[in-house]
């Protein structure tokens, strides 16, 4: 077998007809994937093109079983059944979220799990001379005793490289490492990876940031809808911003947006000037300079990239529960508010579905009525008394209306499918009855009929008056719903576009402007 | 088929009635094991004042744990405060009504202080009610120091821990040996319950509303009245109704209503239950997590007082272990530690089940180690109970 698979491949990595399927999707289809030594190979696509799940197939994440075709790497088949397996094998996986102790020091988390020992001892010495050797490696000039806390996200990503660069790895891949670092921490992290190359470490790289794709890249291999389009080879100069863009979106946008009478007013629901927020935690802007308005009566999609400061911006909008410090102006319907809770902004008129419904939009283990009426329970109370009897009442009319699927309003909500928490979430919101919904990622992992009958019930809305704000990393989703489009990148308004000037290139362009 | 519809009905509400079936079971075993004399009516008056003090704590105690909390405090400041309550009689001359009021406000005080280390500073409950353990033992024993227990001479005072509500239907020719008043009291009250049950049921159906068949209804009702009842003839039997008992029952209805019917009981769930969704749905976590730790600084004071009170003194070690003991009440009584499942009532019939065990014990002589390991071996049962049928039944 190993002799097989020298013959068949001289590549590092070639994974051969991959299929994935979840219960109803087909993550995955034919799938193949092929990574030469000593090159820097990026993996592009849209959200959900099956980026990630190629990549928890490659390290084991979900294990040789449940899914078919063949891994080949350095030669070997391989069956991966845990990370541990994969990592032996000499691939390392740095995610977007770090898999750092913030409490423990840098040279500590350096060899965490591969402890250096003399003995029973642990062999701080060594450690630390080990720690220092790898740290010149990815030029990160720090003291091996700081801890990660006291680092910069941009530093913590060389420590996590510098970890597993201990570990002998044969194949270091990147999964969206640029996206939360500064233009500086980006660059240098570029440099460090074309200087890995020079030493013969092949690397995979994740990204959204075509930019970077083209700066970096040896090959390129474009995923859409869970298949592999293309690989592009830079060398032979077929590596542009436009062929990428073109391969990412091909697909012909089925006509899956009900149509709606266009009635917009010119009135102003609210507007939102020179908006600025910093994290206090980090430091970090995360959002700069943002101007823009809402009309009655209209949806306006706001675009983006993961990470690039939509919801933030939704958040810091909606009574800014996550403190950032805001400089910049919010007036609804002409008045100028300081929305110091989600309490104030709800009385303002505003509402805010969120996008990550099970962590911090429902109450999962309450039932269908209970999440329904929780923002607006004034409403069905009498001196603080909650009439029971209308709250059922008002439950069930929105069941209805929604056409949410539960056998009873007392069921309760973590039983419920995805598509239709996503309806008790929006259910709750409209009882609040605001002038301004905003949407965030409202048909995030939910189905194409349930989607459908979201979008119909956008449209209803806006029809009687609403306006609506809707964050969607799905571009047909913003093409086929919106008014307008406001694109985000970075923590900026990359522009404005009028929903007739608006297409997936154009928005893919500004989204990786910045 | 009613049979069919009642095993279904015990079947889905298992966990709800699991505590009940408990508290039978255990006292079923203590009136054989003690050829009766466990529900004898003097033993059952006995029973429940001694639950009185724990109770109202762990009433307190539910609603902390439903938001992810933990306290404690509240025993030592008991403690401390019924010495205080002591104090102000005996030294300062201080009313009683003004002395009541005064503690009552001192415990609100002490839980606002809690709250604020915890929701304003960030510091976990756990360390910020520690701390007070250590703070309000420290006090208790200042307070104390001078005189050691302190005897409580105030009639009023020492009546809340011991005496009964006075028969004023005593004079009546019939039944003599029992309280009359309980138990005309008790009648009412399984009226009242038979009564507003059918309102709320007639409210449904004018709704439109499922209600359950009319059948299960009345076998409902007949045998929760029947158990009222039975408790009304026992309590009757002895001295009649405490006022220990009087006040822990409107403890607890308020705290039920409060916790079942109200805005700011639907909040509180909520908070529990995620407390992101809760802050996002325009609930400041801030405030519950204040008006839930300042209710429990008011019930311990009255813990406190009942306390003192039922000893007509104040010692210097009332209060240890209360709060261990309040906390395994409300987890007998089914609170989740992962925040936004309990029930007063429940709590309530942890705090009966709880106390039963060392009343029945005590009883039966049984040695303190041996009660301490049936204690604990009944509460890990009961969390075990309530984990895997959580699960079982989602």
């Amino acid at each position: 077998m190993p002799f097989l698979g020298l013959v068949m491949s001289t590549s590092l990595l070639e994974m051969k007809n991959i299929t994935k399927t979840f219960p109803g999707v087909k993550a995955l289809s034919n799938v193949s994937f092929k990574v030469e030594q000593g090159e820097i190979h990026c993996l592009v696509g849209e959200n959900g093109a099956g980026k990630s799940t190629l990549m928890k197939v490659l390290s084991g994440v979900y294990p040789h079983g449940s899914y078919t075709g063949e891994i080949l790497f350095n030669g070997t088949v391989q069956n991966f059944r845990h990370i541990a397996d994969s990592e032996k094998a000499g691939i390392a996986i740095i995610y977007q979220e770090l898999a750092l102790v913030p409490e423990m020091t840098v040279y500590e988390n350096i060899v965490l799990g591969h402890e250096i020992t003399k003995g029973f001892r642990i062999d701080w010495n060594e450690t630390i001379r080990k720690a220092d050797e790898m740290l010149k490696k990815v030029r990160l000039d720090v003291n091996p005793a700081t801890k990660v806390k006291d680092l910069g996200v941009g530093k913590q990503q060389l420590v996590e490289i510098a970890k597993a660069l201990s570990r002998n790895v044969k194949l270091l891949i990147l999964d969206e490492p640029t996206a939360a670092l500064n233009e500086d921490d980006c660059d240098n992290l570029l440099n460090l990876m074309d200087g890995l190359r020079k030493e013969g470490v092949t690397c995979v790289l994740i990204s959204h940031k075509l930019k970077e794709v083209i700066r970096i890249a040896d090959k390129v291999t474009v995923l859409r809808d869970g298949q592999t389009v293309i690989t592009l080879d830079a060398s032979l100069g077929e590596v542009s911003e436009g062929i990428l863009i073109k391969h990412m979106v091909g697909r012909e946008i089925e006509d899956i947006y009900p149509k709606r009478k266009h009635e917009r007013s010119e009135d102003v629901v609210m507007e939102v000037s020179g908006w600025y927020a910093e994290d206090p935690k980090t430091q970090r802007m995360v959002l700069r300079d943002i101007n823009f308005n809402l009309k009655k009566g209209e949806i306006v999609g706001f675009a983006g990239l993961m990470g690039s400061g939509r919801t933030e911006l939704a958040r810091s909008i909606f009574g800014n529960p996550d403190g950032y410090r805001l400089k910049g102006e919010i007036k609804v319907k002409g008045s100028r508010k300081q929305l110091r809770s989600p309490k104030d902004a709800i009385r303002s008129g505003i509402a805010y579905a969120s996008e990550d419904r099970k962590g911090n939009g429902l109450v999962l283990i309450q039932d269908v009525k209970q999440n329904i009426t929780l923002a607006n329970l004034q409403e069905i109370a009498e001196r603080g008394v909650v009439d029971k009897n209308a709250e059922v009442k008002i439950a069930n009319e929105y069941k209805t209306a929604l056409n949410i699927k539960t056998p009873t309003v007392e069921q309760i909500v973590v039983n419920l499918s995805g598509g239709n928490q996503q309806k008790v979430s929006v259910a709750k919101w409209l009882f609040v009855k605001p002038d301004v919904l905003i949407l965030d990622e409202p048909t995030r992992g939910i189905d194409v009929g349930a989607k459908y009958e979201i979008y119909t019930l956008m449209n209803k809305l806006v029809e009687k008056g609403m306006s609506i704000i809707m964050i969607s990393s799905e571009l047909p989703e913003v093409l086929g719903m919106s008014d307008r489009v406001y694109v985000v990148s970075s923590g900026r308004l990359a522009g404005e576009l009028p929903i007739a000037e608006a297409n997936q290139e154009r928005i893919m362009q500004m989204a990786t402007s910045c | 088929m009613t049979v069919n519809d009642l095993r279904k009905v015990l079947k889905q509400n298992i966990r709800e009635y699991g505590m009940y079936i408990a508290l039978f079971i255990i006292m079923a075993i203590f009136t054989a094991t003690t050829d009766g004399v466990f529900i004898s009516s003097r033993n059952i008056t006995n029973l429940m004042n001694q639950t009185g003090y724990i109770a109202v704590l762990a009433v307190g105690m539910t609603l902390v744990i439903i938001i992810r909390h933990i306290d404690l405090s509240v025993g030592f400041l008991a403690g401390f405060l019924g010495a205080i309550a002591a104090i102000a009689m005996v030294s300062w001359g201080l009313n009683v009504y003004l002395t009541l009021s005064l503690t009552l406000a001192l415990g609100i005080l002490a839980g606002i202080a809690t709250a604020f280390l915890v929701a304003q500073m960030g510091i976990p409950s756990f360390v910020a009610t520690l701390a007070g353990w250590l703070i309000y033992r420290g006090a208790l024993l200042l307070v104390t120091r001078k005189t050691g227990t302190i005897i409580i001479d105030n009639a009023f005072f020492n009546a809340i821990g011991n005496d009964y509500v006075p028969d004023l239907l005593g004079k009546l020719p019939i039944l003599p040996e029992v309280h009359k008043l309980t138990l005309l009291l008790g009648l009412l009250t399984v009226i009242w319950f038979n009564i507003s049950a059918v309102k709320t049921r007639r409210s449904k159906q004018a709704y439109n509303f499922e209600v359950v068949p009319m059948d299960m209804f009345v076998l409902k009702q007949l045998f929760v009245s029947a158990i009222l009842l039975c408790i009304t003839w026992i309590l009757a039997g002895y001295n009649g109704l405490s006022w220990t008992l009087i006040i822990v029952l409107v403890v607890v209805g308020i705290y039920h209503f409060v916790a079942s019917q109200t805005v700011l009981g639907r909040h509180i769930y909520a908070v529990g239950g995620n407390p992101e969704a809760a802050e996002l749905s325009g609930i400041s976590v801030k405030k519950i997590t204040y008006v839930v730790f300042a209710s429990m600084g008011l019930l311990s004071a009255l813990s406190g007082i009942l306390f003192a009170s039922r000893l007509q003194s104040a010692t210097t070690t009332a209060g240890t272990l209360f709060e261990l003991d309040a906390i395994a009440a409300a987890y007998i009584g089914g609170v989740s530690a992962a925040g936004g499942v309990g029930k007063i009532a429940s709590s309530l019939i942890g705090a009966l089940v709880y106390m039963s065990l060392t009343n029945g014990m005590n009883l039966m002589q049984i040695d303190m180690s041996l009660q301490y390991i049936v204690r604990g071996a009944v509460l890990a049962i009961a969390v075990i109970f309530d984990v895997t049928t959580r699960r079982g039944g989602k």
